[in-house]
């Protein structure tokens, strides 16, 4: 799986849930910052991106996620 | 039949309220997973009743004090039905006694599973309903966390902190359709409340107004309306079903 197909996979899964432009969706948007995310949303995001990409985010994995990049390269290194 | 093709999950009904509230929604169409701790046998028999009702059960051992107990339980259940829409929190345990003399061991147990324990499962229940987008969670409190009791410390405080729970849940996951109601049952007719002395039960029936004990049916009644699609619009409230102890 190349960086640049997870990427897509997660911008779709963020714009489908947050309901926010593609364009806005960069690896430097903070979901809290930029993209409007409560924590709530992050929780069902983290859920989504379990299911998409077939891996378990452990909560203490997800607190630390705070940007598109954060998922990104979290996926990257945790894919089985 | 107005909770067909729902899934409910109900802890401690193998008897008393929770074995009533479990044939309950069968009754109206649920399946039903049923959560014991220790009787097995007793657990069976609410599921023969369930399945008598028309519905299927699913029984589940699981200590629900026990995070990763609880989180197996969850997931076998949305395995085995494919959803979860109810969850009614009812198991709970007593470990009475003066405060003066209570041991540190009967107030952890009594606050483990009756507080914690609503915690854990609902923190599990979430997740699916979350997915789902809609759920309805019951947690059966109790009038003395509204009134308080005198030799109850630990479960006042439990069932107290049980109606916060319920409000602070309720606010988390108002917005994804998911309501979180409690019900506060009186003096209720339960192996339960029969262990407790003569002069207590006098004592209480002289304090409630509509004059009678109550039967786990009359709960089990209020947590159907709260399963249903007929309380849609309520969310953290505390619904007492006490023959009036407690007026709010």
């Amino acid at each position: 799986m190349a960086e640049e197909d997870v990427l897509v996979r997660v911008k779709k899964i963020v714009v489908d849930r947050l309901g926010v432009d593609e364009a806005d969706v960069k690896l430097e948007a903070s979901f809290k910052e930029d993209l409007d995310a409560d924590s709530l949303d992050i929780v069902e995001l983290v859920m989504e991106l379990e299911d998409e990409f077939n891996l378990e985010i452990s909560d203490e994995d997800a607190e630390k996620i705070q940007t598109v990049g954060d998922v990104v390269s979290y996926i990257e290194n945790h894919k089985s | 039949m107005g909770l067909q093709g729902k899934v409910a999950l109900v802890t401690g009904a193998s008897r008393g309220i929770g074995r009533a509230i479990a044939i309950a929604l069968a009754k109206q169409g649920a399946s039903i997973i049923v959560n014991y701790s220790g009787n097995k046998a007793r657990a069976e028999e609410t599921a023969a009743d369930i399945r008598a009702a028309g519905a299927e059960a699913l029984v589940w051992q699981s200590d629900i004090s026990d995070e990763q107990s609880v989180q197996d339980m969850v997931k076998q259940s949305v395995d085995h039905f494919g959803h979860l829409d109810i969850v009614v929190n009812n198991a709970g345990i007593t470990r009475d006694g003066l405060l003066m003399r209570m041991k540190e061991t009967d107030w952890d147990a009594v606050l483990n599973t009756n507080l914690k324990g609503v915690f854990l499962v609902t923190k599990a229940a979430l997740r699916p309903m979350m997915r789902q987008k809609q759920g309805r969670i019951i947690n059966i409190a109790s009038v003395v966390g509204i009134l308080g009791n005198p030799g109850q410390a630990n479960y006042v405080a439990a069932k107290a902190g049980l109606i916060g729970l319920t409000k602070a849940t309720a606010r988390e996951v108002a917005s994804r359709g998911i309501t979180v109601n409690a019900v506060a049952p009186g003096f209720i007719v339960t192996e339960m409340t029969d262990q407790l002395p003569e002069d207590v039960k006098e004592k209480m029936l002289s304090e409630i107004p509509l004059g009678k004990l109550g039967t786990p049916e009359n709960v089990a009644d209020v947590v159907s309306f709260l399963a249903s699609d007929e309380s849609r619009y309520m969310t953290g409230q505390t619904l007492s079903v006490d023959g009036g102890m407690a007026m709010q």
